[in-house]
């Protein structure tokens, strides 16, 4: 039980699982705290990590993989910024549409492409990113009990410590900075905004265009990093469960991240539990898989009080009222 | 001197409606300038193109002499022009100085700027009687406050004119007095105000110029001392029009509504209607007065039977509302229910006006049998109303939303009037609704107090419920402050509405 639940490996493994959800949560914070409902970061994050893959096993290299993915993630995010902000569509509506384009197009295409049912090619590790070690930390490995849990937070990808890096950058950002302090303004009310004779338009798509860059990065990281290939549906619902942490984490940085953690956790408990047995009963893998969404659901649906969105969320804004 | 704005020529049209037709006016600068008229005659939008935030299909703006092009609300703030909205433009969950600085931020951190306009905020306040905490949150904040906050945003940003759009609308007697000193202080300072209302009174305390427009057009510019509440308001509807109903003296007879001691209570358990007991009878019409969110609309609810009270007793021709059950049935007993809100609760936007015209009675035989609704009924039902009330547009089939404010109040009353009630209860019956319109709600509500209907009215506007109750009602906090004949002066009542008994007897 203690290994599944506590062991220095979980943990760890705990982390790397947060990592698409923190970079996805936060690709959503960004955009609906300037009103823009974002329900595409499944999408977003299955094309980068679907283009991340490709390029890297073309290139050979991750940075090459990682900026083209960040490229394909901006497209699909002005996509859904023309759609609800020029257009002033249904937002919902939208980024559902770009879930259903990715997921479709990375199997079409991977299978053109590769030949390999909608997989690509496993990545080689020149095509990986660098593994981060701590200073020192290889010394501490060694001392017992608390060695190994030292280490949890040494040996990752670079992305990994990216992700954790852009949180507290997030936090000050919106608070402190002219385009958080706008940013936030025109999620509340952007007639507020434009009568303050700044561009309601131009904020919100700088702010979607934020998004499609970190649902790139979870994207990279999640094909190149996480799995060292693309197959298909490989996002499996984590857009969607970030969303979940947003809400659950009120729009807001910092409880972003524990929500993630909280998530990964779940994940990497998952992973862990498969062939656990209760008495002679093994648990169907199926069930063990099902946590986090299951946990999603009730953390969701009774945990949390009053969670409220920022007002003009979902609503495109006509200067007429 | 040179004016402070001249508009020359101006021209808008929003698709066929034409909402400015070749507008000219001039604004001397130091001065106070109000332009009046009634709901969509063009004022708002005329601003709206001074303050950037529509085109202009044609026409000319000056400051101070010079032609200026005025693309967008930042180039009109640039151009020292400052406007406070209607509908305010502040962002509820930030601090009074998050939203000060919105715009003006100064370099790419708000630090600083936060810092200044502290300090600013402090010097304005001092000069003009403008306090307010500068930490606070805007949201909760009372709406007194937060219109204040709009004025500091726009003097912060060095507005020299200051348009303000309908700013009494949601102010207290008190606090509109208080803007009325900002304003006159501001003037005193060199500062140029311009004041959109269709409040009469308004324009004559306070503005020194005044133009007035109708259907898009200026029709008229006064020095406000040589004119007068009467040819304003001739010139505003374009005929003459009564501004004091006539009204007979009120023969009460049986008693139809008797309240007694209700209390009701919010969430957090605060009794917003305390204790509450009065009578209505036959053939008068009471007036409950009071500041808006004193528990005038609670009271209000309990009686149409909407919302329950905690404790007390409501009893309608003899039968307690608690037994007569929800709304529908309080309507066949004949309580019919003009709601404040109008757009909430009144109708719905998205209807015809037909189908809003038969709400809550969509049940009755003539419109329709079982679960059928007969369509040509309910418009031979809607179009016979629009005639006895003479609604405008008389289009059955024009979506609720479409009708001016006035028409969409009488589409109200003539449904709740048509059921001949024998206790009418209105909430707020010309909220928004022009003077035109007002006149006829007002004699159509008489008229049927003579027909010995009984009327209970609920208003904020103290001039309709001196000019139309034969009782008054004050509430203040949920309690009613005291009660007085249809003869009270105005200050007698208002002292009532701020909670001063000033005999305690």
């Amino acid at each position: 039980m203690f290994d599944i639940f506590l062991s220095a490996e979980t943990l760890s493994s705990t982390i790397r699982m947060s990592v698409p959800l923190i970079f996805a949560c936060l690709a959503g914070l960004w955009s609906e705290r300037s009103g823009i409902v974002d329900i595409g970061l499944e999408g977003k994050m299955l094309a980068a990590a679907f283009t991340a893959a490709a390029a890297g096993a073309y290139f050979q290299s991750p940075w090459i993989a990682l900026l083209l993915a960040i490229g394909v993630s901006i497209l699909f995010s002005l996509v859904h910024g023309y759609a609800s902000i020029n257009q002033r569509g249904n937002q919902v509506v939208s980024g559902v549409a770009i879930n259903m384009l990715a997921a479709g197009l990375a199997v079409v295409l991977g299978n053109e492409w590769f030949k390999e049912g909608g997989r690509t090619p496993p990545l080689p590790p020149e095509a990986q990113f660098p593994i981060f070690h701590m200073p020192g930390f290889d010394a501490i490995q060694s001392v017992p009990l608390v060695g190994p849990y030292l280490n949890i937070i040494s040996g990752h990808s670079v992305l990994v410590y990216l992700a954790f890096v852009l949180v507290p950058v997030t936090a000050w950002a919106l608070a402190k900075t002219r385009f958080g302090l706008r940013l936030r303004a025109v999620g509340e009310n952007p007639h507020a905004v434009d009568t303050a004779g700044i561009s309601v338009a131009k904020l919100r798509y700088q702010a979607v265009i934020i998004a499609g860059i970190l649902c790139g990065f979870a994207g990279t990281y999640l094909s190149v990093a996480l799995q060292g290939s693309f197959v298909r549906d490989m996002s499996a619902g984590r857009g969607f469960m970030a969303l979940a942490a947003l809400i659950f984490a009120n729009w807001r940085a910092w409880p972003s991240m524990w929500a993630c953690l909280l998530f990964g956790y779940l994940q990497a408990v998952g992973l862990r539990m498969q062939g656990f047995k209760i008495g002679d009963v093994e648990i169907p893998v199926q069930f063990i898989n099902m946590l986090p969404y299951v946990m999603t659901v009730v953390l969701l649906a009774g945990f949390i009080g009053k969670s409220i969105p920022p007002r003009a969320s979902g609503i495109p804004y006509t200067k007429d009222r | 001197m040179t004016p402070a704005i001249e508009l020359i020529h101006i021209d808008k049209r929003f698709g066929a409606v034409h909402a400015n037709k070749d507008v000219s006016l001039s604004i001397g600068q130091g001065s106070i300038h109000g332009i009046i008229g009634e709901n969509g005659a063009g004022k708002s939008t005329l601003m709206s193109i001074l303050f950037g935030f529509y085109a202009a299909d044609s026409g000319e703006i000056k400051v101070r002499g010079a032609p200026v092009k005025i693309k967008s609300s930042s180039d009109a703030i640039a151009h020292g022009i400052g406007m406070v909205h209607q509908h305010f433009m502040l962002v509820d969950p930030f601090t009074v100085l998050e939203n000060v600085v919105l715009g003006v931020e100064g370099g790419a951190l708000i630090g600083p700027a936060l810092t200044k306009a502290r300090s600013e905020l402090k010097r304005l306040a001092e000069e003009y009687e403008m306090d307010v905490d500068p930490d606070a949150v805007v949201g909760e904040l009372p709406v007194g406050l937060q219109q204040r906050v709009e004025i500091l945003k726009a003097l912060y940003k060095g507005a020299e004119v200051l348009i303000l759009d309908e700013p009494t609308g949601v102010l207290t007697p008190d606090e509109a007095d208080h803007l009325f000193r900002i304003l006159g202080t501001l003037r005193d300072q060199g500062k140029t105000v311009i004041l959109i209302t269709h409040k009469l009174r308004e324009i004559m305390a306070i503005t020194d110029h005044v133009s007035v427009m109708r259907r898009g057009e200026v029709v008229a510019n006064f020095e406000t001392k040589d004119t007068s509440v009467e040819e304003l308001a001739e010139a505003m509807v374009g005929r003459s029009v009564l501004l004091h109903v006539e009204k007979g003296k009120a023969s009460p007879g049986e008693v139809v509504l008797d309240v007694k001691n209700v209390t009701w209570r919010d969430r957090k358990n605060i009794a917003r209607v305390d204790n509450v007991s009065f009578t209505v009878r036959k053939g008068e019409i009471v007036g409950i007065a009071g500041v808006s969110g004193n528990g005038q609309s609670e009271l209000l609810d309990c009686i149409a039977g909407i919302t329950k009270p905690a404790s007390g007793e409501i009893v309608f021709e003899g039968k307690s509302i608690g037994q007569l059950g929800d709304p529908r049935h309080l309507r066949q007993e004949g309580l019919a229910h003009v709601p404040e809100d109008r757009q909430h609760r009144g109708l719905i936007t998205a209807f015809d006006a037909s189908e809003s015209a038969i709400l809550g009675w969509q049940f009755e035989d003539e419109l329709g049998k079982g679960f059928r609704l007969d369509r040509d009924a309910v418009i031979a039902n809607c179009r016979k109303e629009m005639q006895d009330f003479d609604v405008r547009p008389a289009d059955p089939l024009l979506r609720s939303g479409k009708f001016s404010g006035g028409n969409q109040q009488k589409i109200i009353l003539a449904r709740e009037m048509s059921s001949n009630p024998d206790l009418l209860i209105v909430g707020q019956p010309t909220r928004g609704v022009d003077i035109g319109a007002i006149e006829f709600i007002h004699k159509r509500l008489i008229a049927l107090r003579d027909q010995g209907k009984a009327i209970l009215l609920v208003s904020v506007e103290l001039d309709e419920i001196r000019s139309l109750s034969d009782r008054i009602i004050v509430m203040f906090a949920g309690r009613i402050m005291g009660e007085r004949d249809a003869n009270a002066t105005e200050r007698d009542i208002g002292l009532l509405m701020a909670g001063v008994q000033k005999d305690a007897a």
